[in-house]
């Protein structure tokens, strides 16, 4: 099946002294029907990207189709994807019915079918009631839906949404992340959704695309991301890891053999060209981690600090070869928490729950 | 409120008196020829009661009138063209990309606030003299364009203030709703771009109105507008006619200019 968008080796620079690499060679393949998000710190080539498809970019080399016809020489009032703006960029002199059905017109719709879909849109996202308002005249989480509605209404083939959410408050962010997934579901519509927001990243998506300095440094569905990060970045930028020294013993079948400073041996996953006798980096995330009195875990250290966070408890470990590490624990009212700072501890993990990650 | 932190204008000697004096200086004149507009006597000097007197005269007054008429074909036609242009340009030079000698088109385009009035008016009056001696065509067309031509910075710079003033993912989400480069035009950018339009037209429209150097020397015999009439009328008997006519005309600037003020500051 040929996938909705496919960019091959994207490159964007900006000339100057010296020139601006916003895109390094990036090459995606998002399929239909998909939520597909694009998640990095900013600068991170992201939003270039996004506009890139929408056709306000156009990039100094590489190539970039849609459903297997290339995008690059259409501008971008031919192609058939609409954008939602982080600004929202609703037209001020327009009612929110009016910038609805904009698209509509300009696509030189029947009147009729014209009303027909405002209404459906303005239900839709709920807005019935504010069909005649000025767009300056509501609140920003109805402005939010509105250009929503707007860039639904011509019904495109892919919607853009760059960093939407970011303008609403924390429990209004948290409606509409569920709203957008509820949208995307009974639209159909394949989604291309911009943020820094790993939380939100995590929530939504069908599949994430992690970016970093103009270049795309895994894709994969939320669980695989947060579970086996392919490098460093990607372990540091979503969620909290620890990351540990180890050397390579054996591999077998995408498994490695660590041994880790302390001389204790574990089996975690491996990318495929790991090598014995290799010096790695092992990414551990904290709730994966448990932490006991004693001194014959896996790793032993001294407990620096306990931090209390209601839902759970943060124990912060410097371990004998200088690492710190952080073990994340689940409260629960029935169990109290014994250890005390300043009391020598034992580190361990399961086997399989670490993470060799790629230099 | 603190005291003595950094350096206030408000405190320095001889603030109060150096202000009164300047609002003394600029208002005074224009109250006392506003005063004696209203004078039953001959003098522009030596009040003798009030009276509509002058304004009648000047209103009966068939050169008044018809300078009158002049001034206003020469402002409105001038304010026409010189918007126009000026949209084109505000345009080109706001929403296109950064093309080589921009600011060389910035300058060209505000060249007639910087060059000397008096050497416009010397050029354009050989310019039209050969253009006469050519076509012979003597009508108001001269007046018009040299109008509109020192017009056009004046209904640049708010026209321009405006469009960069505007958000351009406004047009943006425009182009990506389907609308051409035309359509996103005539349905976004123009629609926002209707006070900046209107202010820089009343603009040039009041420049053009009260012209004296350009028109004096581009007109032809019997081609006087308000100003230039005044002028002349000056150089003979001064009667509080001409300060009548300077209050009318006062009156409509003013008008104007507040119009500008507010046609400015409005947000869509």
């Amino acid at each position: 099946m040929t996938p909705a968008i496919s960019a091959r080796d994207l490159r964007k620079v900006y000339p100057g002294d010296p020139p601006v690499v916003a895109l390094d060679g990036v090459s995606i393949d998002i399929r239909d029907n998909e939520f597909f998000t694009l998640l990095g710190p900013s600068g991170c080539g992201k939003t270039t990207l996004l506009r890139m498809i929408a056709g306000f970019e156009h990039p100094t080399a590489g190539t970039l189709s849609m459903h297997g016809e290339n995008l690059l020489d259409s501008p971008p009032h031919k192609r058939p994807v609409n954008t939602v703006f982080q600004s929202y960029a609703l037209f001020p002199h327009l009612t929110v019915s009016q910038n609805i059905s904009f698209g509509l017109e300009m696509l030189g719709k029947p009147a009729d079918e014209i009303k027909a879909t405002v209404d459906e849109m303005l239900a839709l996202v709920k807005m019935e009631a504010m069909a005649d308002r000025q767009t300056s005249q509501i609140s920003g989480g109805q402005q939010q839906r509105v250009a929503l509605a707007r860039a639904l209404a011509p019904r495109p083939r892919v919607l853009l949404l760059d960093e939407p959410l970011s303008a609403l408050d924390f429990k209004l962010r948290k409606e509409m992340q569920l709203e957008l997934k509820r949208l995307q579901t009974e639209t159909g519509i394949t989604f291309i959704f911009v943020t820094h927001d790993q939380e939100e990243a995590l929530t939504m998506s069908d599949r994430i695309a992690v970016m970093n300095a103009g270049s795309v440094r895994q894709i994969g569905q939320p669980r695989d991301i947060y579970d086996h990060p392919a490098e460093r970045f990607v372990a540091d930028f979503i969620g909290d890891t620890n990351f540990l020294a180890g050397e390579i013993i054996s591999t077998e079948n995408g498994h490695a053999e660590v041994r880790l400073t302390s001389g204790k041996t574990v089996p975690a996953p491996a990318p495929e060209e790991t090598q014995s006798g290799r010096k790695i980096t092992l990414a551990v995330r904290p709730e994966h981690a448990g932490i006991s009195a004693g001194n014959d875990g896996l790793l032993s250290g001294d407990l620096r600090e306990v931090v209390y966070f209601g839902t759970d408890t943060h124990f912060h470990v410097a371990l004998d070869d200088g690492t710190a590490f952080v073990v994340r624990r689940q409260n629960r009212p029935d169990v109290a928490s014994d250890l005390q700072a300043g009391t020598r501890v034992s580190v361990d993990f399961p086997p399989l729950t670490g993470q060799v990650l790629r230099d | 409120m603190a005291e003595g932190t950094g350096f206030s204008i408000h405190r320095q000697p001889g603030f109060t008196a150096i202000a009164m004096l300047c609002f003394v200086l600029l208002y005074l004149p224009i109250i006392l020829l506003v005063i004696y507009s209203f004078n039953a006597g001959n003098s522009i000097a030596i009040w003798e009661g009030f009276s509509w007197r002058w304004y009648q005269s000047a209103w009966e007054n068939e050169q008044v009138q018809e300078a009158t008429v002049r001034s206003l074909i020469i402002a409105l036609w001038a304010s026409v063209i010189s918007t126009s242009v000026a949209v084109l340009a505000a345009l080109a030079t706001t929403r296109t990309r950064k093309f080589k000698g921009q600011s060389a088109v910035f300058a060209m385009i505000n060249q007639p606030l910087m060059v000397p009035e008096i050497v416009t008016a010397v050029a354009l009056l050989i310019f039209f003299a050969m253009i006469k001696v050519a076509t012979g065509y003597t009508g108001l067309m001269y007046l018009i364009i040299a109008h509109a031509a020192f017009c056009i910075p004046f209904a640049y710079l708010p026209i321009r203030a405006r469009l960069q003033g505007m958000d351009l993912s406004l047009e943006q989400a425009a182009a990506d709703l389907y609308a051409t480069p035309f359509q996103v035009f005539r349905r976004i950018t123009l629609p926002q771009l209707w006070p900046g339009i209107l202010a820089g037209a009343m603009l040039a429209f009041v420049i053009s109105l009260d012209d004296v150097v350009i028109t004096e020397f581009v007109k032809s015999a019997g081609q006087d507008t308000l100003p230039t009439y005044m002028l002349g009328q000056l150089r003979r008997v001064v009667t509080p006619e001409v300060n009548a006519i300077s209050t009318a005309l006062l009156a409509i600037s003013v008008a104007m200019v507040i119009a500008f003020t507010v046609l400015s500051k409005m947000k869509n």
